[in-house]
């Protein structure tokens, strides 16, 4: 299999800062089972809309670059969200008889999650090309 | 959290973003781009081990590095949600909805495994 070490370069980068980035969110919103879990939420949407953002104008607006998308996309996004922590808070919400708020934070999770792909994108097609 | 901590969490961030791109590419090779298959494998492999994790009642740094380092760089939502909305762009609506179901039931399934499997340890 082929691989190319200033990809994975790139992807180790982002993924170091974006992993730092998540620790701090959680450091400073600490979470209980019986609450919103802000730390993740944030993280998740704003990793969507960046996401969204990045994708978007690399594919379609700016010229081809092999590594901005394994730097922004693949690594500090990917990195940045967590899709385990999620379930698992979830999981823990369901344990503690919070059915409702469960249901709430992974349905709110999923409609801001895609709205924010969603809005990322349209604002960069919206964006007149640059001569 | 100290710096070497942090350090820590960027370290096994970085190798964890960079396993979950060699198994979603390898899992692209193998069944092909049609459904998201590769972000779907990474995803619930990451849950069943985050739940291993947290049945096992692993706590503070431990938890700080293999857990919002390692595991959380490892498995993705931005990139869920991306794949998600491009199969409905792609007037597939039925595949992105899909992947949005089964990777929360699936999802769901591999954290409560892993705690299980984290508890008889």
């Amino acid at each position: 299999m082929h691989v190319d070490r200033r990809e994975l370069a790139a992807i180790f980068a982002g993924g170091f800062a974006g992993a730092i980035a998540r620790a701090l969110l959680v450091e400073a919103l600490p979470s209980d089972p019986s609450r919103w879990p802000w730390a993740t939420f944030v993280a998740n949407i704003t990793g969507a809309l960046l996401l969204g953002y990045f994708t978007t104008r690399l594919q379609e607006r700016l010229p081809l670059s092999a590594y901005r998308r394994p730097l922004l996309g693949t690594g500090l996004c990917g990195a940045l969200t967590t899709f385990s922590t999620m379930q698992l808070e979830v999981l823990r919400m369901l344990d503690h008889g919070a059915a409702g708020l469960a249901a709430g934070y992974a349905a709110a999770s999923i409609v801001a999650g895609f709205l924010a792909v969603a809005l990322a994108t349209n604002l960069v097609r919206r964006t007149p090309l640059a001569a | 959290m100290s710096l070497l901590v942090a350090l820590g969490i960027g370290l096994l961030g970085g190798a964890g973003a960079i396993g979950r791109f060699l198994l979603d590419g390898m899992v692209d090779r193998r069944v092909g781009r049609v459904f998201p298959w590769g972000t779907l494998a990474v995803n619930l492999s990451g849950a069943l081990a985050l739940g291993i994790l947290a049945g096992a009642a692993v706590s503070g740094d431990a938890l700080r590095l293999a857990g919002t380092g390692l595991i959380g760089a490892y498995t993705t939502f931005s990139t869920w949600m991306f794949e998600s909305h491009r199969l409905g762009e792609d007037g597939r609506l039925r595949s992105g909805a899909l992947n949005v179901v089964v990777s929360l039931v699936l999802g769901l399934a591999a954290a409560a495994l892993g705690q299980a499997i984290g508890e008889a340890l």
